[in-house]
């Protein structure tokens, strides 16, 4: 896939004789960075540590605004995940799941009275969404709802380079380029400046306007326990493995379970093209 | 080659004799094994098994997926995403059942180019290959409506776009809109009816199929000669389909799973697009709505004609005008391996029909090519659309003029009395026929 991606970007870009169409083909966003994460590639699995550090960063920074409805507590000690100890094979009785869900107050019926009231989370029970409903969550971010992360990772192009780039890519904007009210300029996210761009029309800024101001901004803003340095890098790479793994908690299995169908059917082929090689031997075709 | 194929099937047991007086489901399985098939069929031919191998994996893992998934606008992507996260192996049976489209769309484009270069349409194979057009029909049909049903954003505006086709057609056309929406807008109607026909759709293919099958065993399967087989050859120039065919056809099934579960287990979003794991949101329009791959030809032939109602025409033409096929094609010879000019303009074919793919992938303004730039500050060169234009323009210049033109002016090569006298120009001709 990205090598595919590479050779028409390549063969694109070959194409295009000369930069003119190119630079006035609206600016885009800039390519994200490739980060070395430990889940790529074929035998790539999650570093639990990173998704311990990840969870700590996500609820402390993103939870205030960005819902992940998908998600139970339970999730975070299944197999693989955040908070997976074999101790405890059904993730309901997970002590340190138990725990994290007992810090939030859900909102419930009361089974008796029926009046609406709140009660400590359980295993069992959704993350909360930080706001009532979608206008709520737009009164309080200038318009814009801030999107949900359950699945983010697998909603953009790029993944988990995309959200680490898009959390570090918060840069001071280009002299000439007019950023209005309520928006940041990040040459990650997508988006055509053309009409705030004052400079050179053919040298438009990569990049665009979005409404959340840099959430990761400081060394130290989420304390690890684990003593890991939380430099604005760290964090933002750790927050992005952890959207990963909330985005598809079944990829480890996924892969696992794919190297032994891969080598069944290797060996599956083999024998069947030694039956044919006999069978036809005397037939011509 | 069952016209010629009589059943050689004797009932064993007394079961096997009593039920062949009353249902002889058993000789027809026996007859169906026993059945000649021409010994020189190359891997081309193998897609036909490929092919019923995967439209009983869609429908298996579809049952499936159906007993978790809730067609409603408000549950469907969060019901999608419980199959992956909370059914036992769901994703294994989503991932499946997504990207066993695009293999099924791979090797449906594979048996067609193969019965385009061998002829395999021409009398009396006519039937076979209409019913497959309409097997392909369906299917369009069928990936079409299951891509709506996790109802994320490039399901829901896809559905906008393609539906709107229909209001196209003028005078009855903002009826039949209404109609297939089941409202004014894509909507609950709409998603709940989609799942209903995604549901029914693969059962009538399954039936055309039986109906493609039986009109191959009554006309005989064709070869890579292109010639009928006499009668009195058959014994030297057909082996039985078992065990032959499918020992081969099992390895090359086998060749095509290995690829199938590179997808499947190791890049299953590959063939999908990011914004369908947004939910949908009718207020926000994606920038950039692009169909499956699998439509992508036919996606860029509806976009190069400026007027909405010619687009929808062009791009149904692209896929009506291979009903007329069989008698399009005016050469006497079957097989392009004698028909010199015919195999190049075939070769230019598909890559037109590639590029057509990669044109529906791109914006129309996007540039090809670009030569510099005009005064006022757009560039000079060539876009998407006009190559979409040319690339369409071939496409049926291929069906409606070179194939009925070229057929009565070319010169082909000398065709072959027999099957064997290639198969044994090439192979070692010690080798005795089998039997």
């Amino acid at each position: 896939m990205k090598l595919s991606k590479t050779l028409i970007a390549g063969l694109a870009s070959v194409l295009c004789l000369t930069a003119g169409g190119a630079a006035l083909a609206a600016g885009g966003a800039e390519h994200p960075r490739d980060v070395d994460f430990s889940f790529e590639g074929p035998f790539g699995t999650f570093d639990q540590a990173q998704l311990q550090r990840g969870y700590r960063v996500y609820k402390e920074v993103c939870a205030s605004c960005h819902s992940m409805e998908l998600l139970s507590f339970r999730d975070l000690g299944m197999k693989g995940g955040p908070f997976w100890d074999p101790r405890w094979p059904n993730p309901n009785d997970n002590l340190f799941v138990k725990a994290i869900a007992a810090e939030f107050e859900i909102a419930d019926i009361d089974s008796e009275s029926g009046d609406a009231i709140t009660r400590p989370g359980t295993s069992a029970d959704r993350f909360p969404n930080p706001y009532a409903n979608d206008v709520a969550a737009a009164a309080s971010n200038g318009g814009a709802v801030p999107p949900d992360l359950s699945v983010m990772a697998k909603a953009r192009h790029g993944g988990a380079d995309y959200i680490y780039s898009l959390l570090v890519g918060y840069v001071r904007p280009p002299a000439g380029l007019t950023v209005g009210a309520g928006q940041y300029y990040n040459k990650y996210f997508g988006g055509d400046l053309t009409s705030a761009w004052s400079g050179d029309p053919h040298h438009v800024p990569k990049g665009g306007f979005i409404a959340m101001p840099a959430p990761i901004t400081t060394e130290g803003q989420v304390t690890y326990d684990d003593g890991t340095r939380a430099t604005v890098d760290q964090m933002s790479r750790d927050v992005a493995a952890f959207i990963a793994w909330a985005s598809e908690p079944k990829q480890t299995e996924r892969k696992q379970t794919g190297l032994a169908v891969m080598i069944y059917l290797a060996l599956f082929s083999v024998l069947t093209f030694f039956s044919y090689k006999r069978l036809w031997k005397n037939v011509g075709h | 080659m069952s016209a010629d194929h009589e059943s050689t099937y004797v009932p064993k047991s007394a079961f096997e004799r009593w039920m062949d007086a009353r249902l002889p489901i058993i000789r027809m399985g026996a007859d169906y094994a026993a059945l000649p098939t021409p010994r020189n069929l190359n891997y081309w031919w193998t897609f036909g098994g490929i092919l019923f191998l995967m439209l009983v994996i869609q429908i298996i893992t579809g049952i499936i997926l159906a007993m978790h998934y809730v067609p409603h606008v408000d549950h469907a992507f969060a019901s999608v995403e419980r199959i992956m996260r909370d059914v036992n192996y769901g994703w294994l049976v989503r991932y499946v059942h997504a990207n066993g489209a695009s293999m099924f769309f791979l090797a449906v484009y594979i048996h067609m180019l193969r019965g385009l270069y061998y002829g395999s349409y021409k009398a009396p194979r006519e039937m076979i290959w209409i019913l497959g057009v309409i097997i392909f029909l369906l299917m369009m049909a069928t990936g079409f409506l299951g891509y709506t049903l996790p109802w994320g954003q490039m399901s829901f505006h896809g559905a906008v776009v393609i539906t709107n086709l229909l209001g196209a057609i003028p005078v009855i056309g903002p009826g039949i809109l209404t109609w297939i929406q089941g409202g004014f807008a894509v909507d609950q109607p709409t998603l709940n009816r989609f799942f209903s026909l995604h549901y029914l759709l693969p059962f009538v293919i399954f039936g055309v199929v039986v109906l493609h099958l039986w009109a191959l065993h009554t006309a005989g399967q064709g070869n890579p000669v292109g010639i009928m087989i006499p009668k009195e050859r058959l014994k030297q120039d057909t082996v039985p389909f078992h065990p032959y065919y499918t020992v081969k056809d099992g390895f090359a099934i086998l060749l095509f799973l290995l690829l199938f579960a590179t997808f499947v287990f190791f890049n299953p979003n590959a063939m999908g697009h990011a914004d369908n794991y947004i939910p949908a949101n009718p207020l926000v329009t994606p920038a950039h709505i692009v169909p499956e791959w699998y439509f992508l030809p036919f996606y860029a032939m509806l976009r190069a004609i400026p007027d909405k109602f010619g687009g929808v025409v062009v791009m149904f033409g692209a896929i009506f005008v291979l009903f007329l096929l069989p008698w399009l094609d005016t050469s006497k010879v079957r097989s392009m391996r004698y028909r010199p000019a015919m195999r190049w303009f075939f070769i230019i074919f598909v890559v037109v029909a590639l590029g057509l793919g990669w044109c529906g992938a791109k914006l129309p303004d996007e540039m090809v090519f670009s030569l510099g730039e005009g005064s006022n500050g757009q560039p000079i060169g060539m876009n998407y659309l006009w190559l979409t234009r040319i690339l369409t323009f071939y496409y049926f210049a291929y069906f409606l003029i070179i194939m009925p033109l070229l057929g009565l002016r070319e010169t082909p090569l000398p065709v072959p009395d027999t099957i064997a006298a290639p198969v044994l120009d090439h192979d070692d001709a010690a080798k005795v026929p089998a039997q």
